[in-house]
C-alpha cells in the first residue's frame, strides 16, 4: 500500500510539474508578454520600449530558467540597468531595497508572485477566492451527492419499473442540461419578473452573507447537472448488486425487501459511486467558473476568468496549480479509497 | 399592429392544456408514491387492495394525461399550419407553418425508415426502441432545421440585421415598418433589436456544422492512438496514457482560455495543433486501406494514391489555409475552436478506444489471427475495431451531446466565434445580463441546447438497449 502511493505521488508530482509548464509556456508566449508590457507601462509603447520592459523584469529569460525562478530552484531575476545602476530584483516585494531581496522566490517559498489585475498578493487572492468558492463547493456537495445516491438506490432497486424509467429520465435530462442553461432557466423562473420573484439572481451578495434567496440557485445549478451522472453510476451499481447471488439468497431466506436492499445491497452498491463522485470534482470546477460568472459570486472560478482574460500571468498560474492539484488529489483519494472500500481489488 | 399571441384563435384550448400539464404534475407524484407503496405491499406479501387500486389508476392516469397533451401539441401545430392568417396562428402556429420543410422531412425520413427497417442493420434496429426514436426525432429536428435554416428557408429575418424599435421586444411583436420583411418578431428581439426566431435556426447550423465532425476527429485520433496503444502495451501504452492523462487533467475552461486567447493564436499554436491532430484522419485511413489490401498491391495501390490525394488536398486546406485549388477555406477563427474542442475530446476517446481493445484482444478470434499470420494492423482495425463498434457508436452519439456543450461554454465565454455569431452560447451569454428583466433572448437558444443534447441521449440510451439486445 505505501509503495503504491508513493508511486501515485510520485506520478503526481510530475504531472502536475508537466501541466504548469505547459500552462507556464502558454502564458509567456511573445505577444501575450507584449500584451502585458504595454498594460503595465502604456498602451503606446514602442517595440525598443517593450523589449526593455520585458528585459528589465527579466521576462526575456530562457523558458527553463523563468520556470524555475517561478517554482524556486533557480535563483530570482535581478537586473541592473547599465546606465543609471538602477537595479530590479524579481524577488524584492514592493517598497523593498532590490539590493536586500532574497536569492530564491518562488512556489518553493511559499512567494506566488503579485496580480497585476487585482493590485495584491496573488497568495492572498487565490486564499480569500479559493475560500468563498468552498462555501459552495460544500453546498453543492451537501446537495448534491444524498439526492444523486437516493435517486440511484431507488431507481436500481428495481430494474425496470415505473419508478426507475422516470427518475432515469430525469437523469438523463440533467445530464443533458448544462450549468448555463439550467442557471438562465433557473433565473427565468424563479427570479425575474416575468417568473416568480423568490430568489435572487446575482449572488455577489452570498459572499459575506449567505442566505437561501441568493445562494440557492447557484447551488441548484451546479447540482443538477452533476446528479444526473451519479444517479445513474449509483443506478448501474445498485441493479448489478440485486441481481448477486447474495441477494437473491437473502430474499429466499424471507428478508424483507426494504432489509435487503438498506442491510445487504446498499452498502455494495455504493462503491462505484464514491469514486465517480471524486472523479466528478474536475466537472465541478468547470461548474464552478461558469456559475460563478453567471450569478456574478466572486469566488475562485470568478478569478481564474479575470485572470484568463486579462492574461496576469503570476495569478493565472496559481489558479492552474491548484485547479491541476484539486484534480489530482480528488484522483488519487478515488484509488486509495476504491482499494480500501473493496477488498477484492488487489495492488499490483 | 397588435402583437401575435401565443396560440391565436386556438386560445380556447389554453385552459385545458394548463389544466392538462397540472394534471400530468400531479398523476406522476401519485403514480410513484403509489407503484413504490404497492410494490412494497406485493413483497411484504400485504395484499392492500386500495394502494394497489390507486397505482393501477395513477398509471392509467398519467398515460391518459400524457397522450392528451400530446394530442393538444398536435393540434397547436397542425391547426396552426392550417389557420388563414397569422393572427389565427398565433406564435406557437407560424412558427409550426415556419418549420413546415423540417417537418416534411422528419416524416419522410421516419416512414422510408420504418418502412424499410429490417433491411437497414443497426439503424434500422433503432426504430424498435420507443426512446431511441424520440432521440432520433429530436436530433433529426435540429438536423433539418440546421439544414434549411443555411438554406434561409425558415429564417424570417436577417440574424444579424438589427430593427430600431425592436430592442428587447416580448415574442409576437409586430414590426414597426414593414416593407417586404416578414411582419414579426416571432420569438421577440434580443438586446441588439435582432430577431431571436432567425438566430436560433441560425445557431442550430452552427452547432450541426460543427459538433458531429469535431467528434469524428476526436474519434480517428482517439482510435488511432489507442488501439496500439491497448495492443502492443508496454512503453508506448506507459507514455500515451501519461499524456492522455495529461490533458484530462487540465480544466477545460482554463485549456480553452489558454489555447483561444487572441495572444495565442497569433503565435500560431491552434494552427500547429491543427496540423498535428488532422493528419490523424489521413494516418488511420492509409492504415485501415493498407492493411486490408495488403495482399493485392494493384488495389491497394490505386486505393492508397486516391486517399492520398484528397486527404492531403483537403488537409492542405483546413489545417494550413494554404489549398492549391483555392476551393477548400476554413475560418481560422473556426479552425481555433475546432482544434481545441477535438483537442479535448480526444483523450477521453482514447481511454475508451483502449479500454474496449484491451478486453477485446484477449478474445479467442484475436488469438485465431494471430496464429494465421495476420499483421498486427489488420488485427487491430479489421478484427478488434468492428467488434468494438457497439460501444463506439453509444459514445459518439453521447459525445456530439458534449461537444454541442462544450461549444456552448465556449460561446458563454465569448471565445473564439465572433461576437455577432449566432450560435447558442454567444446568444446566452448576450441575454444573460438582462435576464431578471427580459428573459426570452436567452431562453430560446437554452432551451434549443438543451433539447438537442437530450435528444442525443436519449438516442444513445436507445442505441446501447438495442445493442446489449444482439
Amino acid at each position: 500500500m505505501g509503495v503504491f502511493i508513493l508511486r501515485r505521488v510520485a506520478v503526481m508530482i510530475l504531472t502536475a510539474l508537466c501541466l504548469t509548464f505547459v500552462v507556464f509556456f502558454l502564458t509567456n508566449l511573445y505577444p501575450a508578454l507584449e500584451k502585458l508590457a504595454k498594460t503595465q507601462g502604456n498602451q503606446r509603447m514602442s517595440d525598443e520600449a517593450v523589449v526593455s520592459y520585458l528585459e528589465r523584469h527579466g521576462h526575456l529569460q530562457p523558458l527553463l530558467v523563468k520556470y524555475g525562478q517561478w517554482l524556486g530552484v533557480a535563483p530570482g531575476h535581478v537586473h541592473e540597468n547599465p546606465e543609471t545602476g538602477a537595479i530590479t530584483a524579481r524577488c524584492a516585494t514592493r517598497g523593498m531595497d532590490p539590493s536586500e531581496a532574497p536569492r530564491f522566490c518562488g512556489l518553493l517559498q511559499g512567494d506566488w508572485g503579485f496580480s497585476t489585475v487585482f493590485k495584491d498578493d496573488v497568495s492572498n487572492i487565490i486564499a480569500v477566492r479559493l475560500g468563498l468558492t468552498g462555501k459552495l463547493m460544500f453546498w453543492v456537495l451537501v446537495v448534491m451527492v444524498p439526492s444523486a445516491l437516493v435517486i440511484g438506490v431507488l431507481a436500481g432497486m428495481r430494474e425496470g419499473s415505473r419508478m426507475d424509467r422516470s427518475l432515469s429520465t430525469f437523469s438523463i435530462a440533467s445530464t443533458a442540461t448544462p450549468e448555463y442553461v439550467s442557471g438562465v432557466i433557473l433565473i427565468t423562473l424563479l427570479a425575474s419578473s416575468a417568473g416568480w420573484k423568490i430568489f435572487k439572481g446575482t449572488a455577489t451578495s452570498a459572499a459575506d452573507n449567505a442566505t437561501l434567496e441568493n445562494f440557492l440557485l447557484p447551488v441548484l445549478t451546479i447540482s443538477l447537472y452533476g446528479v444526473g451522472y451519479i444517479a445513474r453510476m449509483t443506478r448501474a451499481s445498485m441493479t448489478e448488486v440485486m441481481t448477486a447471488q447474495y441477494i437473491r439468497t437473502a430474499r429466499l431466506k424471507g428478508v424483507s425487501f426494504r432489509n435487503v436492499v438498506l442491510k445487504h445491497a446498499l452498502r455494495n452498491a455504493l462503491i462505484a459511486p464514491f469514486t465517480v463522485i471524486m472523479l466528478q470534482f474536475p466537472w465541478l470546477l468547470n461548474g464552478v467558473v461558469i456559475v460563478e460568472t453567471l450569478f456574478n459570486y466572486k469566488g475562485f472560478g470568478w478569478v481564474l476568468v479575470q485572470a484568463a482574460g486579462n492574461n496576469d500571468i503570476s495569478l493565472l498560474l496559481a489558479c492552474s496549480v491548484v485547479a491541476v492539484v484539486v484534480v489530482l488529489v480528488t484522483q488519487l483519494i478515488s484509488d486509495i479509497g476504491y482499494v480500501f472500500l473493496n477488498p477484492r481489488i488487489q495492488i499490483s | 399592429m397588435e402583437p401575435l399571441t401565443w396560440t391565436g384563435s386556438l386560445s380556447v384550448l389554453d385552459p385545458v392544456f394548463l389544466l392538462a400539464w397540472v394534471a400530468l404534475g400531479i398523476a406522476v407524484v401519485v403514480q410513484i408514491v403509489a407503484t413504490f407503496l404497492a410494490a412494497e405491499d406485493i413483497v411484504e406479501h400485504e395484499v392492500s387492495a386500495f394502494t394497489r387500486k390507486m397505482a393501477e389508476y395513477s398509471v392509467l392516469g398519467v398515460k391518459i394525461v400524457a397522450g392528451l397533451i400530446l394530442l393538444l401539441i398536435l393540434v397547436y401545430a397542425i391547426a396552426g399550419i392550417l389557420m388563414p392568417t397569422m393572427e389565427d396562428k398565433g406564435i406557437v402556429g407560424t412558427v409550426s407553418t415556419r418549420l413546415l420543410p423540417v417537418w416534411i422531412a422528419l416524416l419522410a425520413t421516419f416512414a422510408a425508415s420504418i418502412a424499410f427497417k429490417r433491411r437497414l442493420g443497426f439503424y434500422g434496429k433503432l426504430f424498435d426502441s420507443m426512446v431511441g426514436m424520440i432521440g432520433f426525432a429530436i436530433v433529426m429536428f435540429w438536423v433539418f432545421t440546421a439544414i434549411f435554416g443555411a438554406m434561409d428557408l425558415i429564417v424570417t429575418h436577417d440574424p444579424l440585421a438589427q430593427v430600431s424599435g425592436m430592442k428587447n421586444k416580448v415574442p409576437g411583436t409586430a414590426l414597426p415598418n414593414v416593407e417586404g420583411a416578414f411582419p414579426y418578431y416571432l420569438l421577440g428581439g434580443d438586446n441588439l433589436a435582432r430577431d431571436v426566431f432567425s438566430r436560433v435556426v441560425k445557431g442550430a447550423w452552427e452547432v450541426v456544422k460543427v459538433a458531429p465532425f469535431a467528434t469524428l476527429f476526436a474519434f480517428m485520433v482517439g482510435i488511432t492512438l489507442g488501439l496500439p496503444a491497448a495492443y502492443f502495451g508496454g512503453r508506448l501504452d506507459t507514455i500515451l496514457s501519461f499524456v492522455s492523462n495529461l490533458i484530462l487533467a487540465f480544466p477545460v475552461i482554463l485549456l480553452f482560455y489558454l489555447l483561444v486567447t487572441p495572444e495565442i493564436v497569433q503565435t500560431g499554436i491552434p494552427v500547429y495543433m491543427a496540423a498535428v491532430l488532422f493528419i490523424f484522419p489521413i494516418i488511420f485511413m492509409v492504415i485501415l486501406i493498407n492493411s486490408r489490401f495488403h495482399v493485392q498491391p494493384v488495389k491497394r495501390s490505386v486505393y492508397l494514391v486516391i486517399t492520398l490525394v484528397l486527404g492531403l488536398w483537403i488537409y492542405s486546406g483546413v489545417a494550413w489555409n494554404a489549398d492549391p485549388l483555392g476551393l477548400i477555406e476554413f475560418p481560422p477563427n473556426l479552425l481555433v475552436v475546432f482544434v481545441s474542442v477535438v483537442f479535448v475530446n480526444s483523450p477521453t476517446v482514447f481511454r475508451i478506444v483502449r479500454g474496449i481493445a484491451l478486453d477485446i484482444k484477449t478474445r479467442d478470434y484475436v488469438a485465431a489471427g494471430q496464429t494465421r499470420g495476420e499483421g498486427p494492423w489488420y488485427i487491430m482495425l479489421w478484427e478488434i475495431l468492428p467488434n468494438a463498434r457497439g460501444p463506439l457508436i453509444v459514445d459518439f452519439c453521447l459525445r456530439i451531446g458534449y461537444t454541442t456543450i462544450l461549444l456552448g461554454t465556449l460561446g458563454f465565454f465569448g471565445l473564439g466565434l465572433s461576437p455577432e455569431s449566432p450560435d447558442w452560447g454567444s446568444t446566452i451569454n448576450d441575454g444573460r445580463k438582462l435576464l431578471s428583466i427580459f428573459p426570452h433572448p436567452a431562453l430560446a437558444p437554452a432551451f434549443s441546447l438543451m433539447s438537442l443534447v437530450l435528444g442525443l441521449n436519449l438516442l444513445a440510451d436507445g442505441l446501447r438497449e438495442e445493442s446489449l439486445r444482439d
